[in-house]
């Protein structure tokens, strides 16, 4: 079967400091990363701050410009695409962020900001597209009527469900979850990852889930890489990857997994960063890679 | 272990802070009682919009204006704090109570290197001066496991990563050698392997300096590494009290057991056991129990009027009418 997506050799570099003397060298935020997700997977991408994950995710869309490397997504060359042509192709590929209050213009409303990808794309009449948000207001289980009041009346549950509501706007295949619900309260993050799950059972959605909520990550995903310092260390389904883990750094990571164990310590891991080599992921076992 | 009858270090009666909102006033923390003992570690668990914060920042008289404390007591060793003047106040903050927050960026200050800022404080409450504040500084930076901490203390915080900074602000919360450190979510903006690094630290820095500990934070996992005693806050009140073993072992209060439920990894996924609904906004509450619009135990009395607090055990507490019907609005510390 041909992955719904293909991401191969991927680089970006960001130049290094802003003086006015422009930049010293480049920092290489993502290293020869390569990974395929088939479609109606929801393959998470996991790592700490500054590893490179979102900057990966971002590079999928285009929305970061990757430096080198081949994404592929269908039979499409997502880098070689011409800027209207991308506009094009993000149809099928949309995005949702982490921060429900600054991912949301707050000057417009919600129903224009649901409505704002339809218009883009010139999709129906002004009423088709009205009778379309408040379908999409529905499925994300907020009332239509809200389409006329501004994001500030509403919490970051709420939010979030408008982003994703503007996401699948266009009936995407692909979407990339950002840390989705990182900044949601407990009681709600439940919620939203139901729902998540939710829109992709009904439109066969295929999803980038990018988190490091290693508990959430282990019950939502059907395979997990893992990112350290802008490589990918190890690939291995959910269930695999958390019982077998392959890399020192996958093990040290998933040893400070909290527990809901009262005054248990943990028995961590330590990972000492000095050992960290760049070897190239290979094949430890059938459907799972580790760069040992 | 401390006697059942020495006082409690801080002892938490009926604290009512109120906000203004729309046509009045509304308590963000309405009726909150709790003791913390010597050397014992609470957790104060709850959403955004609990009053877990506002709890925190009231026991140091730090409520943002036009926020005030409208009621109750806050006693500090038996001496009710809201009794104090400016100076006496000052004593309290530091010196006797520590804080940690979740953005070091906020305790620390950009322009003088960490190790002059541990050394201020610890000169500002006349513990050591010059040569040997800067000693203390650096001692207080190693007990952190702030490696090469001589060096790192001529370093200012932009040169930290987000641990060592955590760490840092830890330190300066020690700097005065206080009874009491509040740590508000000290952990949240952590990478994981970094937050479980930090939770061992505040357990082992517990038992080296005899520190008490107010932990607050919406994360239960924390609270099962490291609080003796938990208590659940939901719109400006703790639903539920107990020791922390028979609080997760068996949780009374459905918001409490909700809670616990929604956090990943419990069950077979891929789907996750939710709370319907969202958390209220301080002035809409319910008349009733505040949490009943979410809840799937709700009956006939929880709509009509808030309920109070029963007994599950000894020392394990919950405000639900499922457990009895007082409504007496009596007030048991947690």
């Amino acid at each position: 079967m041909t992955p719904l997506v293909d991401v191969r050799h991927l680089v970006k570099d960001f130049p290094r400091g802003s003086g006015p003397l422009g930049g010293r060298g480049t920092t290489r935020a993502v290293d020869d990363v390569s990974f395929a997700i088939d479609a109606g997977e929801t393959f998470g991408l996991v790592g700490e701050s500054g590893s490179g994950k979102t900057t990966t995710g971002r590079c999928l869309l285009r929305l970061v410009e990757p430096t080198s490397g081949e994404i592929h997504f269908r039979d499409m060359d997502i880098r070689a695409l011409s800027a209207r042509d991308l506009r094009r192709a993000r149809r099928h590929l949309q995005i949702v962020f982490q921060d429900p209050y600054s991912s949301l213009n707050p000057r417009m409303r919600v129903g224009d900001i649901v409505e704002e990808p339809l218009v883009v794309h010139r999709i129906g009449t002004k009423a088709d597209r009205k009778a379309r948000v408040a379908e999409l207001l529905r499925m994300v289980g907020l009332d239509p009527a809200d389409a006329t009041k501004l994001p500030e009346a509403f919490s970051g549950g709420q939010r979030q469900r408008i982003g994703l509501a503007r996401a699948i706007a266009l009936e995407p295949s692909f979407v990339v979850c950002d840390e989705p619900v990182s900044a949601l309260d407990v009681s709600v993050q439940a919620q939203v990852v139901n729902l998540l799950l939710d829109l992709q059972a009904k439109l066969g959605l295929t999803y980038l889930f990018i988190a490091h909520d290693l508990r959430l990550v282990r019950q939502v995903c059907t395979r997990v890489a893992v990112m350290y310092r802008g490589r990918l260390v190890e690939i291995a389904p959910a269930a695999t990857l958390f019982t077998s883990p392959a890399h020192d750094y996958t093990r040290a990571l998933i040893s400070g997994m909290p527990t809901l164990v009262p005054g248990q310590k943990l028995d961590r891991i330590p990972y000492d960063p000095q050992r960290f080599e760049k070897l190239p992921l290979r094949e430890i076992a059938p459907g799972h890679l580790a760069a040992v | 272990m401390t006697p059942a009858t020495e006082p409690p270090l801080l002892r938490v009666d009926r604290l009512r802070t109120v906000f203004p909102v729309a046509g009045g006033e509304a308590a963000a923390v309405d009726g909150v009682s709790f003791d913390i003992r010597r050397g014992e570690t609470l957790g104060l668990v709850g959403e955004s919009g609990s009053g877990k914060s506002v709890t925190a920042l009231s026991i140091v008289r730090l409520v943002p204006p036009p926020g005030r404390i409208a009621g109750g007591r806050i006693e500090l060793d038996g001496r009710d704090v809201l009794d104090f003047d400016a100076r006496a106040m000052r004593d309290v903050r530091g010196r006797r109570i520590g804080f940690v927050f979740q953005e070091p960026a906020a305790a620390l200050n950009p322009v003088f290197s960490i190790g002059s800022q541990i050394a201020e404080t610890v000169a500002a409450h006349g513990l050591a001066r010059g040569a040997a504040a800067r000693a203390r500084a650096v001692d207080l930076l190693d007990a952190v496991r702030v490696p090469d901490p001589a060096r790192r203390a001529r370093e200012y915080p932009h040169e930290l990563s987000g641990g060592l900074k955590q760490r840092a602000m830890i330190a300066l919360a020690l700097a005065a050698d206080p009874d009491l450190v509040i740590a508000d979510e000290p952990t949240t903006a952590l990478d994981a392997t970094v937050q479980a690094e930090v939770l061992d630290l505040l357990r082992d820095l517990r038992a080296r300096f005899h520190l008490s500990l107010l932990l607050i934070t919406h994360d239960l996992g924390v609270v099962a590494a490291i609080a003796d005693r938990v208590a659940v806050m939901y719109a400006g009140r703790i639903v539920e009290s107990g020791p922390v073993d028979r609080l997760f072992a068996s949780p009374a209060h459905p918001y409490t057991r909700g809670l616990l439920a929604c956090i990943p990894g419990q069950q077979p996924g891929p789907r996750l056991s939710a709370i319907p609904g969202v958390v209220p906004r301080l002035g809409q509450l319910p008349r009733g129990c505040a949490f009943a619009p979410r809840c799937d135990r709700r009956f006939d009395p929880c709509a009509a009027a808030p309920p109070g607090v029963s007994s599950i055990e000894a020392g394990h507490d919950a405000r639900c009418y499922l457990y009895g019907p007082d409504t007496d609005g009596a007030e048991h510390p947690a």
